[in-house]
């Protein structure tokens, strides 16, 4: 691929391959978008599992009638802490102030006279111990022999379904780079066939003074990585601005929001590499096509 | 080192070999012979009696459609693929119309067969140059064939069957471009190959030019050897 000598076959002047850098270039293009939205998505779902997981929140409902019913609800309140304490594996349990119950449920219900005369429940944050294996379902049972009604909640379904949604984005992108790749991988064939039809008397030549087939695929297989790799580098350079203003505008959200838009740090390694991936493929391919047609030669 | 078959110095040997092309009339029928190392043989007959088709066959662009061939004492039909270029690079082969590469300087042409076999550049660089310098291209190492005369172009064919320094080396009317004082000068240098030990086979319809030169010679008429006189 080093050589600094001319090629055996007059690639460089095909129109076969004209077009491949080109399409290269679109396709990287593409992948490099999809490879970013899989990332973030990737990125977004892994900080709320960090958030939630270890964490419990236990929901103690007010009695239904009773005269007075804060005091009674701080009762229950009191037995459900007795409780917690008791069981092994728990770091903490903080119960959450009305005021924040009410901060809570304001952005939905406003802050009218609606919201205070509201029995409100009462609100556990539980912080379970690092490596503390809890039973949830004995917790549970527990609880609501302590004050009846009440719930445990440990996030897994709201989490799964975060999990679900980010499966199929991940889904979705694998089968975009299947297509991508594939599309590019037909180009390459087509290209590398049509070069091979071309250059048929030379390629002859060059088989009769004893080149062996992986002699003549190495020549369609450097021609095709250096375009590929061409045609990456400027897909690349025509994603990155895409990316960075969308990088730029999720910054802009703000830190601290629940969601976290950015492409990982992690992931533009990735997507740089891209061009790479491509040109091995584009190689790749070529050396196939090669030896698919050679091996048909006498 | 040569594994015998028949004698440990038989280069080629045709066992009723025919050779169809397609499912048209048979080219060669029943054509048997052998050649031993360090022979000189020519190939005559008319246009169209199948001298190119056996000298394809020699050079293994071709397999025979029957009867069998050995080459070095290696049958051709039984040899594995990948041994094929190796074999193919015992052979050096001045095609009818040359079939240099236009894109390729003369030098880049005849260095082809060692870069093809995978020779360091080190190692091409001055073998190349001298063997243009004996054919007198000197002046012409970076000329594109298109360039150059016809007799230029020849001389760089020849260099380029030559440079691997085959153990058989195979020209098809060479001296069919050529005015006949070059052509006597080629006939020379096949002699003089022949000569450090080269098995040489040439394939010419010129009568005056076999007549010129005492060699044996295959005659094929119509697809059939009708004189092959011992080498
Ligand atoms: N590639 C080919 N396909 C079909 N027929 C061929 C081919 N090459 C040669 N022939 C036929 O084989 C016969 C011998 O041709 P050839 O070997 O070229 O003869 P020569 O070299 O003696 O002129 C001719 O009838 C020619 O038409
Ligand atoms: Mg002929």
């Amino acid at each position: 691929m080093l050589r600094p000598l001319s090629s055996s076959l007059p690639l460089a002047y095909d129109e076969s391959h004209r077009f491949l850098p080109l399409l290269v270039a679109l396709m990287v293009f593409l992948a490099a978008m999809a490879v970013a939205g899989a990332l973030i998505v990737h990125g977004l779902i892994g900080r709320w599992d960090r958030d939630v997981t270890g964490t419990l929140t236990v929901q103690v409902p007010p009695p239904a009638e009773a005269a007075d019913t804060a005091s009674s609800l701080r009762e229950r309140l009191h037995a459900v802490e007795r409780v917690l304490a008791d069981t092994p594996g728990i770091a903490s349990a903080q119960v959450l102030g009305r005021d924040q119950l009410v901060g809570l449920i304001e952005p939905w219900l406003g802050s009218g006279d609606l919201v205070s005369d509201l029995p409100l429940p009462g609100l556990i944050d539980v912080a379970v111990a690092p490596g503390g294996a809890i039973d949830i379902t004995d917790l549970a049972r527990r609880l609501a022999e302590a004050a009846p009604g009440t719930t445990v909640d440990d996030h897994q379904t709201w989490l799964q379904r975060l999990v679900d949604l980010g499966r199929a984005v991940e889904a979705a992108v694998l089968v975009a780079l299947a297509t991508v790749a594939a599309v590019t991988a037909a180009t390459v064939i087509y290209a590398t066939r049509t070069g091979m039809a071309v250059h048929r008397r030379a390629i002859e030549l060059l088989r009769l003074i004893g080149a062996e087939d992986a002699y003549i695929a190495r020549q369609f297989a450097d021609r095709a990585f250096a375009l590929a790799l061409r045609g990456g580098l400027i897909g690349l350079l025509a994603s990155v601005p895409a990316l960075l203003l969308v990088d730029w505008a999720a910054r802009r959200v703000g830190s601290g929001f629940i969601i976290d838009l950015s492409v990982p740090a992690h992931g533009w390694p990735l997507i740089v590499a891209l061009p790479l991936l491509a040109a091995l493929l584009a190689r790749f391919t070529a050396q196939a096509a090669v030896h698919r047609a050679t091996g048909r030669l006498p | 080192m040569r594994q015998a078959s028949v004698n440990s110095k038989t280069v080629v040997q045709f066992d009723s070999v025919s050779l169809r092309y397609g499912n048209g009339p048979e080219a060669l029928q029943d054509i048997s012979f052998s050649l031993s190392a360090g022979s000189f043989h020519f190939v005559t007959g008319p246009s169209g009696a199948g001298k190119s088709s056996l000298l394809r066959l020699l050079y293994l662009a071709q397999y025979p459609s029957a009867g069998v061939i050995r080459l070095f004492g290696t049958d051709t039909r039984t040899i594995r693929r990948q041994e094929v270029p190796m074999l193919r690079r015992r052979i050096g082969v001045v095609f009818q119309d040359f079939r240099l590469l236009d894109h390729l300087s003369a030098f880049d042409n005849v260095a082809l067969p060692l870069r093809v076999a995978g020779l360091r550049e080190s190692e091409i660089r001055p073998h190349v140059k001298e063997l243009l310098e004996w054919v007198g291209l000197a002046e012409h190492l970076d000329s594109r064939p298109s360039t150059l005369s016809g007799g230029q172009q020849q001389r760089i064919a020849i260099a380029r069957a030559v440079i691997g320094r085959p153990e058989l080396l195979v020209a098809d009317e060479p001296t069919g471009n050529v005015d006949d004082a070059i052509a006597m000068r080629l006939m020379y240098l096949f002699r003089e190959l022949n000569r450090t030990g080269t098995t040489v086979v040439i394939a010419t319809h010129n009568e005056a030019l076999v007549a010129r030169f005492d060699q044996p010679r295959l005659h094929i008429a119509q697809g059939r050897l009708a004189v092959a006189e011992a080498a």
